[in-house]
């Protein structure tokens, strides 16, 4: 058709080579990326192994930590509850306050007031986690003792709440203080989806009579679904893998314990930094077969959130 | 049910912009009436402001009357959202919940009024999607999303959820529009459908769409380029596609322009 058949040729070759390179690229990184996670999980694997034929306990059920002692003895159980229990703790408090704060910053608060509001959100995500840790351990721990021993007094019959004292430096604190630093990143994400929620939705709802909250939960907080799943996950990934703050505000030992009111418990980042200086060669390898637990652990959280996203997410953003 | 729809003296504005000038319409019930005129003259912005949808956007405000058979919706005091249950609106794109069932679609207008009983809720479905003309194609499948329809079902399904809590009046902004030749039809001979029951406001781009389907038709027409909008004239379709009173009317659909 065109009178400069070559022209045309040319054009098309080059527009065939701008897709190569970025397919090369594309694909690269993907490789490289699987390459480097498989790389991490090798060089955990064979730093854990002599630790782990060192170990004369189970080093799933005991509970205690004790590797470069004689017998070697290292309970990694405990500390995989405590991180799973204040990530979850830390995620019940945080989900609802960061989706509350995303709405507010996305469809509440007046623009004026919207705008930097959102901007101090996203300058909250960059703070340093040594800052929230010294916050829970000077104001928190002490401020905490008054609604931990009215929470036993009332709620004591729930074996959560149960507690053979009061104190301020336990389970409870520590996972207020990761929902402190996981609100943020999760109520940064939410918004950025929420405000995509298309525009016909939102009228959708609108026109068959639905109030402001109505609106909220038939057109935003569907299309939103896959946005507050993916800040959830990086905040789990955030309060899991969080050590200073943890290692300042919580007391530790390698219990078992559901009762988040009470001292206790550790978690394996928190563990892994508080131990890792003073460890023999067979303790750092439990330290790092304990981080390999760790790894698998968000592993599976996010293979978990990804199958939930992928689940009827026809029509959200994902 | 089916109520008049009267504008008296009404002014439409997107914060400083005066979109819309001086309408006075009425519009009669049980018929189909249409606006057409060239975009961008405030078509969608009149008819937004019969459910009070225009003032969702920051900013923007009506000035006048417009009534529902006498009564001032725009009067301190009247609920924008107990008109937009009494105003049912079709949009240009089709717009179901796509992650919600075709069922739940249909009665979201219902569920919202805290209509919970069961029966109730099957046959307002029933009821709704057979009026719709989509009730065969679905009923096998009311538990599916209704981002799974065909885009001319989507459409049908929307106008099934607006017609599920018996409006007074239905709106349709271009319903049409983004939609292939056969379900164009088939929304056409459902709107002829409908007019037995409800008070019908059409804008269609489509003037052969207008004279099929409309029994009145208003031109829209912008004064001049960078003023407001305003009504040029609505009469019987018939009157309006053989004999318009304005020349501009003439002009636009003789095709001179627009
Ligand atoms: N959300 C909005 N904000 C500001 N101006 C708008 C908005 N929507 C429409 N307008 C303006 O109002 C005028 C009328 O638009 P519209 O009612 O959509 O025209 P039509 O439906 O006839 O094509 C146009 O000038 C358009 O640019
Ligand atoms: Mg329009």
């Amino acid at each position: 058709m065109s009178s400069t058949p070559s022209g045309e040729n040319l054009d098309r070759r080059t527009r065939r080579r701008g897709d190569a390179i970025f397919r090369m690229l594309a694909q690269g990184s993907g490789a490289a990326l699987l390459v480097i996670m498989a790389a991490i999980a090798v060089f955990l694997v064979l730093q854990a192994v002599p630790a782990l034929n060192a170990d004369t306990t189970s080093f799933l059920t005991t509970l205690k930590w004790a590797p470069d002692g004689t017998p070697s003895s290292f309970g990694i159980a405990a500390l995989a509850f405590g991180s799973v229990l204040t990530s979850l703790l830390a995620l019940l408090i945080s989900v609802p306050v960061a989706v509350g704060v995303a709405l507010a910053t996305s469809h509440y608060a007046p623009r004026w007031l919207a705008r930097p509001l959102a901007y101090v959100v996203d300058l909250l995500a960059a703070v340093p986690s040594v800052v929230f840790g010294l916050w829970g351990l000077t104001y928190l721990v002490p401020n905490i003792i008054a609604p931990s021993t009215s929470l036993n007094h009332y709620l004591g019959f729930i074996p959560f709440f149960a507690s053979n004292g009061t104190y301020g430096k336990s389970i409870f604190a520590a996972s207020i203080v990761l929902a402190v630093m996981a609100i943020p990143i999760i109520s940064a994400i939410s918004r950025e989806v929420f405000i995509q929620t298309p525009r016909d939705q939102v009228e959708a709802a609108w026109a068959i009579g639905a109030t402001k909250w109505e609106m909220v939960r038939t057109a935003i907080l569907p299309y939103g679904r896959s946005g507050i799943i993916s800040g959830t996950v990086l905040g789990f990934g955030r309060a899991i893998g969080e050590t200073i703050a943890v290692a300042l505000v919580l007391s530790a030992n390698y219990e078992i314990s559901l009762h988040i009111l009470e001292p206790g418990g550790n978690t394996i980042a928190a563990n892994i930094a508080t131990r890792y200086g003073e460890a023999g060669e067979i303790g750092r390898g439990a330290l790092i077969a304990s981080g390999l637990v760790l790894f698998i652990i968000t592993l599976i959280v996010n293979f978990g959130a990804r199958a939930i996203v992928g689940k009827n997410s026809r029509g959200g953003a994902s | 049910m089916a109520k008049n729809v009267q504008m008296k003296d009404v002014d439409i504005y997107y914060g400083k912009f005066h979109a819309v000038q001086g309408v006075n319409l009425s519009v009669p019930p049980r018929a189909v009436t249409a606006f057409i005129g060239p975009s961008g003259c405030g078509k969608s912005t009149v008819l937004r402001t019969i459910n009070r949808m225009h003032e969702v956007i920051p900013g923007a405000r009506v000035e006048g009357r417009v009534e529902l058979d006498g009564e001032d919706i725009y009067r301190p005091g009247v609920d924008p959202v107990e008109v937009r249950r009494a105003v049912g609106m079709v949009f240009q794109r089709p717009n179901p919940f796509p992650t919600m069932s075709i069922r739940d679609n249909v009665v979201a207008g219902l569920k919202l009024q805290r209509v919970n009983d069961k029966a109730q809720l099957n046959e307002v479905t029933e009821r709704s999607l057979r009026a719709a003309n989509l009730w065969n194609e679905v009923k096998d499948r009311l538990g599916k999303p209704g981002g799974s329809l065909s885009g001319g079902q989507q459409q049908r399904l929307c106008i099934a959820r607006a017609i599920a809590v018996q409006p007074d009046v239905l709106l349709m902004d271009e319903p049409c529009s983004a939609l292939d030749p056969i379900s164009t039809l088939a929304i056409e001979d459902l709107i002829g459908k409908l007019k037995q029951d409800y008070t019908i406001v059409i804008v269609t781009h489509n003037m052969q769409q207008a004279a099929r389907v409309s029994d009145r038709t208003g031109f829209f027409n912008l004064l001049a380029v960078d003023k407001p909008g305003r009504l040029v004239e609505l009469d019987d379709t018939e009157k309006i596609f053989s004999n318009p009173t304005e020349k501009a009317t003439e002009d636009y659909i003789s095709g001179r322009f627009g």
